[in-house]
């Protein structure tokens, strides 16, 4: 039975390509055939996180309007196997996509692979709504400031409405990934708490992924952080959380201060007496 | 300077000579006492317009009395049938009895409050040395109007009835809103009939706009705007208080107006003397 998961937050920056890409390759990582989707038309991140940015031929929008098959547009990643990325036109803009035509994409994909990941654009417009219309479940990507969480819980009243699965009565899957998380801002009070994003949104937590410089370095290495370097930080919550999303039980863990090294905590000590 | 006084006396003097100019133009201007000895003024066209009223034909028949009796039943339930209305009489059907006495006819019926302004179906000779004698007759040809009245028939309608007062209707019932999910950012819910009762949180940048009170068993992050029916007397309850505008019956307040201490207890709001009045509720 695939699924169809969109990667979604209202506001722009973030997270939500690195975190497509992210779950996307760590879920391709745990066995499960995968497709991105990136939906962002107009102004495409996807095939550069995934490192395909210099084989894309066919997009989106071809497909959509038939101008291409989906197996010319499918890009499989040289890395995974089981991980495909149908990249966005990045000279059309977002009136290129049709429901008709993408309610069709999304069916086909459905029938080839596991986990049909879209990833949606910034904004509430046609594109994010698109990207947002056929998914069984979605994933809200949140930075822990008041903007990022306001524009979440727009866009979560927005997955509970307009999207086909709520339309039709269905009680519509949401799940918070926190991103960009600082332990130490966080503990000096300059970030918003886990705890009071949470109860704003109201909505149960997949995953904490912490602010790193791994997830820009894999960015701009073209790979998804979870395939770059597994034993970062952000890697690990990014694995966990897709761990999470087929089924398992993982206690989340809030990222803490980063343990101060032996030296420093020697030094500290003497500082201290 | 004197550059500048120069040409001011020659804009005066201009000027002067204009006005003069002017003065003259003036007294050319052909008036209708010097035009009367020569040329005859073109008359002003006169415009005569066609227009279509309805005018209501009356047709009396005999036996008169009987007519008429049924003409005053008619007009006692509809006092106001003829008021201002153009009547024709059409006489075609009383014509032909040389005894009637049309003019006491005509006479009759303007008691009654209609304004003859024509009659039909008869000659001038039957209403000449009367004071009726003057009204147009419309088309004297007998046998045209004899044939038939036309126009469309019309009911006389009867006056709306004038009823007891009505009892005033029970107020309606105001039914309440229960609305068990949170409200989303973006999101508002609006019941102008009732009060409004949400069971989760109303997000920042959400709306509760209700007819009467507001009850949120969460956090009131949004707006809550009460009383749109019943004014002052709406209140709004929340179990915790962090708002950015509330309102009742018009009066409201934005976040910054209320005692930070309020802020993220349970709290009720009401209107007392025209202001928001807040009370914590634990």
């Amino acid at each position: 039975m695939s699924k169809v998961m969109v990667v979604t937050s209202g506001k722009g920056g973030v997270g939500k390509t690195t975190s497509s890409a992210a779950l996307g390759a760590a879920l391709a990582q745990a066995g499960q055939n995968v497709v991105i989707v990136d939906f962002d038309v107009g102004l495409r991140n996807l095939d550069l996180v995934m490192g395909a940015e210099r084989r894309v031929v066919y997009d989106l929008v071809n497909v959509v309007q038939g101008d291409a098959k989906l197996a010319q547009a499918l890009i499989r990643d040289k890395r995974l196997d089981t991980l495909s990325l149908l990249p966005a036109s990045q000279t059309r803009d977002k009136d290129a996509l049709t429901e008709e035509g993408v309610k069709m994409v999304i069916n086909e994909l459905r029938e080839k692979f596991d986990w049909v990941l879209c990833d949606s654009p910034a904004g509430i417009e046609k594109g994010a709504m698109l990207a947002m219309r056929f998914a069984d479940l979605a994933v809200v990507v949140t930075n822990p400031e008041v903007s990022s969480v306001r524009d979440s819980d727009r866009i979560i009243g927005m997955l509970d409405s307009k999207t086909v699965h709520a339309e039709n009565g269905g009680k519509f899957e949401k799940h918070l990934l926190l991103t960009r998380y600082s332990p130490a801002r966080a503990a000096r009070g300059e970030m918003l708490k886990v705890e009071d994003v949470l109860d704003i949104l109201a909505i149960p937590l997949l995953g904490i992924v912490p602010e790193s410089e791994e997830v820009l370095n894999a960015s701009n290495f073209g790979c998804p952080v979870t395939l770059h370097n597994p034993a970062s930080a952000p890697a690990r919550a990014y694995a966990d959380a897709a761990r999470r999303l087929l089924g398992e039980k993982i206690e989340i863990v809030q990222p803490s201060a980063e343990k101060p090294g032996l030296f420093s905590r020697l030094f500290n000590r003497k500082a201290m007496a | 300077m004197r550059l500048i006084a120069e040409g001011l006396k020659d804009r005066l003097t201009g000027g002067r000579a204009n006005m003069t100019a002017s003065l003259i133009d003036t007294a050319q201007t052909p008036s209708l006492a010097l035009r009367m000895d020569s040329s005859p003024l073109p008359l002003p066209a006169v415009r005569i317009r066609g227009r279509s009223f309805m005018a209501l034909i009356v047709v009396p028949e005999a036996p008169l009395e009987a007519w008429f009796a049924a003409l005053d039943e008619q007009l006692r339930r509809a006092t106001g049938f003829f008021t201002d209305r153009p009547v024709i009489a059409n006489l075609s059907a009383v014509q032909d009895d040389e005894t009637a006495n049309l003019p006491a006819l005509l006479d009759a019926l303007q008691e009654r409050g209609m304004r003859l302004v024509a009659v039909e179906g008869t000659d001038a000779a039957r209403l000449a040395g009367s004071s009726w004698a003057h009204l147009a007759n419309l088309r004297q040809r007998l046998e045209d109007s004899r044939q038939t009245a036309e126009g469309r028939a019309l009911a006389i309608p009867d006056d709306p009835p004038e009823s007891a007062p009505e009892p005033p209707p029970e107020p309606p019932a105001l039914p309440s809103l229960i609305v068990d999910r949170p409200v989303r950012s973006g999101q508002a819910v609006i019941h102008e009939h009732g009060d409004v009762v949400i069971i989760g949180a109303v997000a920042s940048g959400a709306e509760i706009i209700a007819g009467g009170s507001i009850h949120v068993y969460g956090a009131l992050r949004g707006r809550a705007i009460a009383g749109l029916k019943t004014g002052e007397a709406a209140r709004i309850f929340c179990r915790k208080l962090n708002a950015e505008m509330l309102c009742i019956d018009g009066v409201f307040e934005t976040a910054e107006q209320w005692s930070e201490a309020l802020n993220g207890r349970a709290v009720q709001i009401q209107l007392a003397h025209g202001a928001l009045q807040f009370s914590t509720l634990d």
